[in-house]
């Protein structure tokens, strides 16, 4: 995972609320066995016409919104599956942050791991978002805040060693490995083995 | 304590602090074919081998096909992509050394079915999987969760998982459900008061005398759907019923071990006085067959109870536009094309069973096509020796092979674009049983009724 500093980009919105891994990536597009290209298939009940075509409504779509990295979603993004296609597929396609007022637990954890900053923010701070698209932001990952076009910096919760992995760029199986003893001593003192 | 905090902290290799997560020991590791590979590329990058082959249990499940067969050598996988994952799966698990239920072994099923039938889930244990609905385990006592890729191969490498200490949710559910009320009712009903987010950084423990008086396949199709609410897991405390279940099981301790194991099993249920973060309480003697309306689980209603107004929400319009659902109006006018038992949800033996009775003496409406998909080899050759089989050809209805099927469409079973499917699985998002299927979720009785009548029907009209 590459280290994450600092993300400036314009928003794309998606006002939808419990926006779940179905719609992010529908489950015939899982029987892949890499990490690679899942990106066109983001969103895809909702980003193509029936012919395959492009939908020119869909505001991913839309060349104002189409290079922009940072996904304003309604409340409670990602819910349902364990898939970690979800995050794959939006990384792949070019979404490098999401800001909800809620992110489902598995998705949050499965982004983290991947280098997508799951964003909570605020519901004033979401609702503006919302009512803006486009507009530019900067998430500054050290400080944990989003910067708005006004200037104003609203403070997101983060879990303090996904923070530091992200700054890092640090893989987590590394960290786990570093406790290989413990795990074995673990193992030799319990009172009972699975 | 509660029930998830002792079983968190039976499983500490290292505690967490402000700065780190918790190391968590994982006690079983269940794969499939779907969300392995990836994983198992990134140990063969590193050179790595899986640190405890024999804590780890692999089945497929997901792409597989359920078209009856003479023998497994004659399954067709549908699709290049499915056949790939499957070959995939069984050239990893020989490469590593793991127990495979593959197309050959009798005990092939949907994992969280096979889990809790050969007795590899049991009380007190932790429980991964890379699928969300690993939730279901958790019915034994387990602490039992969905994971990502990324951490399927973390657990094939080091055993562990980095995990923080989730919030705490009692669901207390007293009182009796009714004739035609089933688990799935219970489950649905939940959901639809505290929403699909209302457990979301929770474990969730289940409690109650309606829980109580619920068989093991009960409460699993009650903690199955935990998810749903958003919450990290379901559980229910381990009691005389759980043992019952596991006692004999090929992978439940025998003898002297089977006595010690239940007198710590024992000890597992939360204390008394035990504090929850959150609480709430449902009454289960008001209960009704509950139905969904739109796209997703807390979109629900009871089922002669009118489709909510659109509330200002744009999420809530869509999904009735999706859905082509009108509000004010109940969901038993809506004409039905096709019903779906099965599902990790609801695809053991007694909801096979309840299905049969209700369906035994009539036929599926003409115009509706019915699948019965059972969970597991075992399950299918069960409900064969009961005479379930013969009962549902006898209506009209598909027999099939064990699997996943249509609760995500994977393998080639998927609702056609536009139709309407009363399906006893866990989602219904928006094309999740196929591009632009119209999912109701429901009971296995709510499925069979609806398949007899043609449209959405109370299966109390049958009983």
């Amino acid at each position: 995972m590459d280290a994450i500093r600092t993300l400036t980009s314009g928003t794309v919105v998606l006002p939808y609320n419990d926006i779940d891994t179905d719609q992010i990536i529908p489950a015939r597009f899982l029987t892949t066995t890499t990490r690679d290209g899942l990106g066109k298939h983001l969103f895809s009940e909702w980003r193509y016409e029936k012919d395959g075509s492009l939908n020119p409504e869909f505001a991913l779509n839309q060349k104002t919104y189409r290079n922009n990295r940072i996904l304003v979603a309604g409340n409670n993004f990602g819910c349902g599956s364990s898939r970690e296609h979800a995050p794959w597929a939006l990384l792949d396609f070019g979404i490098h942050a999401v800001i909800s007022t809620e992110i489902a637990d598995i998705f949050r954890s499965n982004s983290l791991k991947n280098g997508l900053l799951p964003i909570v923010v605020e519901k004033s701070v979401h609702r503006w978002l919302l009512q803006n698209p486009g507009v530019e932001i900067t998430i500054d990952v050290a400080a944990s805040s989003v910067t708005l076009p006004d200037g104003s910096v609203a403070a997101y919760p983060i879990d303090q060693f996904a923070r530091y992995c992200l700054l890092e760029g640090i893989d987590q199986l590394g960290f786990l490995r570093q406790h290989a003893d413990d795990t074995a001593q673990f193992e030799e003192n319990r009172s009972w083995t699975p | 304590m509660t029930l998830y905090e002792k079983v968190w902290v039976d499983h500490l290799v290292v505690d967490e602090t402000p700065d780190t997560p918790a190391i968590l020991y994982i006690d079983l590791h269940l794969i499939h074919e779907v969300t392995t590979p990836q994983a198992f590329t990134l140990l063969r990058e590193n050179a790595l081998p899986v640190r405890r082959p024999d804590l780890t249990l692999g089945t497929m499940d997901h792409s597989t096909p359920t078209t009856p067969v003479r023998s497994f050598k004659d399954l067709q996988i549908v699709g290049e992509g499915a056949a790939n994952q499957v070959r995939q799966m069984q050239q990893n698990c020989e490469d590593f050394g793991l127990e495979l239920h593959g197309f050959d072994s009798q005990y092939r099923g949907i994992v969280h079915v096979i889990g809790p039938e050969l007795g590899a889930t049991q009380p007190g244990k932790t429980i991964v999987c890379g699928d969300s609905h690993t939730s279901t385990h958790g019915a034994f006592g387990a602490l039992a969760f969905g994971i990502g890729t990324t951490e399927v191969g973390h657990v094939l490498a080091t055993q562990c998982l980095l995990q923080r200490r989730a919030a705490t949710l009692a669901i207390e559910i007293d009182g009796r459900l009714s004739v035609g009320v089933t688990a799935k009712d219970v489950i649905l009903a939940t959901i639809g008061q505290i929403g699909v987010d209302g457990g979301t950084g929770h474990v969730i423990e289940f409690r109650g005398e309606a829980i109580r008086s619920m068989g093991m396949e009960s409460r699993m199709t009650v903690c199955n759907m935990s998810i749903e609410a958003g919450a990290r897991a379901g559980m229910i405390a381990p009691d005389d019923t759980t043992f019952e279940y596991l006692n004999g099981r090929p992978r439940a301790p025998q003898g002297a071990d089977w006595d010690r194991a239940v007198e710590r099993w024992r000890g597992l249920a939360s204390d008394d006085g035990a504090r929850f973060d959150k609480s709430i309480a449902i009454n289960a003697d008001g209960l009704q067959p509950m139905v969904t309306f739109g796209t997703n689980p807390g979109m629900v209603v009871p089922i002669n109870a009118p489709v909510p107004g659109a509330c200002g929400n744009a999420g809530f319009r869509k999904a009735l536009d999706y859905m082509q659902i009108e509000s004010g109006k109940p969901l038993t006018e809506a004409a039905v094309d096709i019903v779906f038992v099965g599902s990790c949800t609801n695809s053991r033996l007694s909801d096979l069973q309840q299905a049969a009775d209700l369906l035994e003496g009539h036929q599926v409406a003409a115009g509706v096509t019915m699948l019965v998909v059972p969970g597991s080899q075992q399950i299918k050759k069960q409900a064969e020796s009961l005479g379930l089989d013969k009962i549902f050809i006898a209506a009209g209805a598909q027999w099939r092979e064990s699997g996943c099927s249509m609760c995500l469409g994977m393998n080639g079973d998927t609702v056609p674009n536009g139709q309407l499917s009363v399906s006893t699985s866990n989602r219904n998002f928006e094309g999740r049983q196929g591009v632009g299927a119209r999912t109701v979720l429901a009971s296995p009785l709510t499925a069979a009724a609806s398949a007899i009548a043609g449209r959405v029907a109370d299966p109390r009209a049958y009983l």
